[in-house]
C-alpha cells in the first residue's frame, strides 16, 4: 500500500524529478550553464514561449487548439511599430496591437464555437491570413521603431530579472490562479472533460470557448510587442513554428490534448525543460539544424510516457 | 468439455479492494447469470477473464487448463468473448468489414467484394438476424451491433461468451431475437455467462446464477428452479426490499410547469402538457417516440421551432438552458456518460458546476470551502458510495453516479421542476429503491417531476400520472389508479399495430 502511494507520488512529480536531474546533470557537465547570467539568458529565451503557454494551456485543457499565434506574435509586432511610428504614441501602439490579437483571437473562437469548424483548420486559415497580414502591412520589411523609449519595455532590468521574464513570471501567477481558482477555469475543463454534458448543466460552452481564444490572442499579441521592443523592431517572419513549440511545452508539462486535465505548475516545467535544452544545446555548440531533431525527439517522448500514464488509468 | 471456473479470485485497486474469494464453476453447454448491485464486482470479473485486468489472486481454469491473461489477446486466443455494455466497434466501417476485419478475402490486392457480402450475409442468417452487410455500424441500432459483436464471437469460435447487460437499451422484438440466440449458443455446448438486472431475464434464460455483493459470492444457485424473485433481490441487496418502487400517495398542487405548444424537428404535432406541484408524471414510450426530444426541447438543449414553458405561470425569460436552471427547471440527460457526467473531474466538480454561480465571490472567484460543504453534504445525504469527494466520477458506480447527478440539481437553491430522462438505466435494485426516495422527497417538497422511462413497472410503480408518447405525438393520459400494463402498451404502440386502440 505505501509502495504503491509512493509510486503514485513519484509519478505526480515526475516531470520536476526529471527537470531537476536534468538541469543537475548540465550542470556538472555543460560549461558556463549554472552561471547567473545563463540563468537570466535562459529565463529570457522562454519568456515568450512561457506567457503564450498558459493561455495554450486553457485552449488544450478545453479540447481546442490553436496554431494561429506564432503569426499573431508576428503581426503585433508589425502593428506595434507601425503604429508607433504613425502616431508618435507608444501606449496607442500597444494599446492598438493588444486590440488586433483581441480580434483576431475572437474571430477564431466565434468560429469554432458558433459555426463548429474544427479548432485545427480554423485556426491554420487564420495562421496563413494573420501571417499574410504582416507581410501586406510592413510590405515584407522589417519596421524599425523611431521611439527609442519603446525599447524600455523589453529590456529594463528590475532587481537583476529583465521585463519580459518578470512579464511571464506575472502570467504564470494569474493564470493559475485562473486556471484553479476561477469559475472560468473550472468551466474551461469542465468544457475539455466533455462539452455535452457541460453545456446540459448549465454552462456557457460558446462563451467559454471564445474568452478562451480572445485572451490568448490579446496574451499572443503581447508577447509579440514585447519581442519588438527586445528586438527592436517588428519582423513580419519572426517567431515561425512558434505556436508548435508553445503546444510542445504544454504537452510537456502534462496538458492532455484530449482536454479536461492540466496544472499550471506542469506548464512551467515543460516551458522550461524546452529552454534548458535548447539553451544547453547552444552552449554545446550543437548545430540549429540538429537541434530540430532533439526538440522533436523531446515532444514524442513526453507524449509517450503521457500515453504510458494514462493507460494505467483508462478505466 | 470446456468448462470455466474461477478459484478464489481476488483483486485490489489502490484505496478498494473490488474482488475477494470468488469461486465458482459453469458447465459447458449452460447460461449462468450473474447477479448483484453496480460495484458488486461483476464487471469487474468479466474484464479478468477478458484479460483486461490481472488478478492479484487466484486462478482461472478454462477447460481444464489454468490460464493467466495478462492482456485482451491472450483471452480472444483462448476462445473467449465478452460483449461489454459499452461495444466495441469501429463506427465508421461496414458490418462486412467488421466481421472480416484482417481477412478480407482478396484476390492480387484487391478486395474481393462480391464474395464478402454475400458470405456475410449468410453469416448474418445463421444466427438469424437480417442486416445489411453493407450498413454502416454507426447507422445500426445498439441490438444489431450487438448482433455483429455476437457473430462475430461466433466467427472466431469463442468457447466462452460472456454477455454483460446485453438488453439494457433493446427493444422487445431484439430481446427475443436474442434470448433465441443465447440459448441455441448453449446448445452447442458453449460456456455462457449471463449479467442483467432483469430478473425476468435471469430466470427466463438462466439455468443457474451466482450472486456477488460488494466483491464478494454471497450466493451460488446450481439451479433456479424454485427460487423466488424475492429471494434473489433480498440476497443482492443484502437487506429485505419487499416493494422496489415505496410508493406513497401525496397532495398535489396547483400547476407548476406548463408546456404550450412545443413543436420541434422529431415532434408530430405541438405538444402541451402540465405538472403539478408534488406530482410525479410518468412519460413512457417505445424508443423514438419523442419524449428525450420534447423534454430536450423543454429544457432548451435542443432549438425549439415553437412553444412556450411556463413554470407557476410565469413563462421563461429565454430560450436558453441557463435560462430554464434560473428559473429552477433542471434536466437529468439519459445517456449519463455521454451527457451527464464529466467522467475525468471529481465528484465535487461535477456536484457543484451548476449551483457554484451562487456560492462564488465577486461572480468569479470559486469558493472552495462552500463547495466541499456541498459536496460532502451531497455525499452523505445521499449515501454516494465515493472514496472522497476528490475522486474522479468515472470512476463510480452507475447508481451513484446518477446520485452525483441528482446532487447537482438538488444543490440548486430554488428547485422547480425536475425532468429525468431514464432515472435508473442501468442500475441496480438497491440504488433504483434510494433514488425513488429522492425523487419522492423532492415531490414532497413541491418539485413538479417529469420522469421518462421505458420501463413499464417504473412508470406504473412510481408515477402519479403517465403520459403515454408514439411517433411524435402524445397519445395519451392516464391517472395512476386507471393505469395498466394493457392500457399503456396500446396507446405506446403505432396504430396498425393496435387494434385495440382503433375500438377505443
Amino acid at each position: 500500500m505505501d509502495k504503491r502511494k509512493l509510486l503514485r507520488h513519484l509519478d505526480d512529480y515526475s516531470l520536476i524529478l526529471i527537470f531537476i536531474a536534468l538541469f543537475a546533470v548540465l550542470s556538472f557537465t555543460v560549461e558556463y550553464f549554472f552561471s547567473w547570467q545563463n540563468m537570466i539568458g535562459l529565463a529570457l529565451s522562454v519568456s515568450q514561449i512561457g506567457m503564450v503557454a498558459c493561455t495554450m494551456m486553457f485552449c488544450l485543457a478545453s479540447r481546442d487548439f490553436d496554431l494561429s499565434i506564432g503569426s499573431t506574435v508576428a503581426f503585433a509586432g508589425v502593428l506595434c511599430a507601425m503604429v508607433i511610428n504613425q502616431t508618435g504614441s507608444i501606449v496607442v501602439g500597444i494599446a492598438a496591437s493588444l486590440l488586433a490579437g483581441g480580434v483576431i483571437g475572437f474571430i477564431n473562437g466565434a468560429v469554432i464555437a458558433k459555426l463548429r469548424i474544427n479548432a485545427l483548420i480554423t485556426t491554420l486559415a487564420t495562421m496563413e491570413m494573420v501571417r499574410g497580414l504582416a507581410f501586406i502591412a510592413s510590405n515584407g520589411q522589417a519596421v524599425g521603431v523611431s521611439d527609442e523609449a519603446f525599447f524600455n519595455l523589453g529590456n529594463t532590468i528590475i532587481f537583476g530579472i529583465p521585463s519580459p521574464v518578470w512579464i511571464t513570471i506575472l502570467c504564470f501567477v494569474v493564470f493559475g490562479v485562473m486556471l484553479n481558482k476561477t469559475v472560468y477555469g473550472r468551466n474551461t475543463l469542465a468544457v475539455g472533460g466533455n462539452p455535452d454534458a457541460s453545456r446540459l448543466a448549465g454552462v456557457n460552452v460558446d462563451a467559454t470557448r471564445i474568452y478562451i481564444f480572445l485572451i490568448q490572442g490579446v496574451i499572443a499579441a503581447l508577447a509579440g510587442v514585447i519581442l519588438a521592443s527586445r528586438i527592436t523592431s517588428g519582423q513580419p517572419n519572426a517567431a515561425q513554428g512558434f505556436e508548435l513549440n508553445v503546444i510542445s511545452a504544454c504537452v510537456l508539462g502534462g496538458v492532455s490534448l484530449m482536454g479536461g486535465r492540466a496544472s499550471m505548475s506542469g506548464v512551467i516545467v515543460g516551458v522550461l525543460i524546452m529552454g534548458t535544452v535548447q539553451n544547453a544545446m547552444n552552449l554545446m555548440n550543437i548545430d540549429a539544424f540538429y537541434q530540430y531533431l532533439v526538440r522533436g525527439g523531446i515532444l514524442l517522448l513526453a507524449v509517450l510516457i503521457d500515453q504510458l500514464k494514462n493507460r494505467g488509468q483508462a478505466d | 468439455m470446456s468448462d470455466l471456473e474461477f478459484k478464489a479470485i481476488g483483486k485490489v485497486f489502490p484505496g478498494v479492494r473490488a474482488l475477494s474469494d470468488i469461486s465458482f464453476r459453469v458447465e459447458a453447454g449452460r447460461v449462468h447469470g450473474l447477479l448483484g448491485e453496480n460495484g458488486a464486482g461483476k464487471s469487474t470479473l468479466m474484464k479478468i477473464l477478458g484479460g483486461e485486468y490481472v488478478p492479484d489472486e487466484g486462478e482461472l481454469i478454462v477447460g481444464g487448463q489454468v490460464r493467466r491473461f495478462q492482456r485482451s489477446r491472450d483471452a480472444i486466443d483462448a476462445g473467449i468473448a465478452i460483449i461489454h455494455q459499452e461495444l466495441q466497434y469501429v463506427p465508421e466501417l461496414t458490418v462486412m468489414e467488421n466481421l472480416l476485419l484482417g481477412r478480407l478475402p482478396s484476390r492480387f490486392g484487391f478486395v474481393q467484394k462480391r464474395g464478402a457480402i454475400a458470405w456475410t450475409r449468410e453469416q448474418l442468417q445463421k444466427i438469424g438476424v437480417e442486416i445489411d452487410p453493407l450498413a454502416r455500424l454507426r447507422d445500426l441500432s445498439i441490438g444489431q451491433r450487438q448482433m455483429v459483436e455476437i457473430c462475430k464471437a461466433i466467427l472466431r469460435d469463442a468457447k466462452v461468451i460472456a454477455l454483460d447487460e446485453p438488453t439494457s437499451s433493446l427493444s422487445h422484438r431484439e430481446t427475443e431475437i436474442l434470448f433465441r440466440l443465447v440459448r441455441e449458443l448453449r446448445s452447442q455446448g458453449k460456456v455462457m455467462i449471463y449479467i442483467s438486472h432483469r430478473l425476468e431475464e435471469i430466470f427466463a434464460l438462466c439455468d443457474s446464477a451466482t450472486i456477488f455483493r460488494d466483491g464478494r459470492k454471497v450466493a451460488d444457485y446450481p439451479s433456479l428452479a424454485g427460487v423466488t424473485r424475492d429471494e434473489l433481490v433480498n440476497r443482492m441487496v443484502g437487506r429485505e426490499i419487499s416493494d422496489i418502487f415505496g410508493y406513497r400517495a401525496r397532495a398535489l398542487g396547483e400547476t407548476r410547469l406548463a408546456v404550450r405548444g412545443m413543436h420541434g424537428p422529431k415532434l408530430a404535432p405541438p405538444a402541451d402538457f402540465s405538472v403539478r406541484r408534488g406530482e410525479i408524471v410518468g412519460f413512457f414510450g417505445l424508443v423514438g417516440a419523442g419524449r428525450s426530444e420534447l423534454m430536450q426541447l423543454v429544457y432548451g438543449a435542443d432549438k425549439r421551432d415553437s412553444g412556450e414553458v411556463l413554470i407557476d405561470g410565469a413563462p421563461l425569460p429565454g430560450r436558453h438552458i441557463r435560462n430554464a436552471i434560473a428559473a429552477g427547471l433542471v434536466f437529468c440527460p439519459e445517456d449519463r456518460k455521454e451527457h451527464g457526467i464529466i467522467g475525468c473531474r471529481s465528484v465535487a466538480e461535477n456536484i457543484n458546476i451548476s449551483c457554484r454561480r451562487h456560492s462564488r465571490r465577486a461572480h468569479f472567484f470559486v469558493n472552495d470551502g462552500a463547495e466541499a460543504e456541498i459536496a460532502d453534504g451531497y455525499i452523505k445525504l445521499l449515501r454516494i458510495k465515493t472514496p472522497n469527494r476528490q475522486q474522479p466520477i468515472r470512476l463510480l458506480s452507475g447508481g451513484n453516479q446518477q446520485k452525483v447527478i441528482l446532487s447537482r440539481w438538488l444543490a440548486e437553491q430554488d428547485l422547480r421542476v425536475l425532468i429525468i430522462d431514464e432515472p435508473t438505466r442501468g442500475i441496480d435494485v438497491g440504488a433504483k429503491n434510494e433514488i425513488y426516495a429522492v425523487l419522492y422527497e423532492l415531490a414532497a417538497k413541491g418539485v413538479a417531476i417529469v420522469m421518462v422511462s421505458s420501463e413499464l413497472p417504473e412508470v406504473l410503480g412510481v408515477a402519479d400520472r403517465i403520459v403515454v408518447m408514439c411517433q411524435g405525438r402524445i397519445t395519451g393520459e392516464l391517472a395512476r389508479a386507471d393505469a395498466s400494463e394493457q392500457k399503456i402498451l396500446s396507446l405506446a404502440l403505432p396504430v396498425s399495430d393496435s387494434p385495440q386502440r382503433l375500438a377505443a
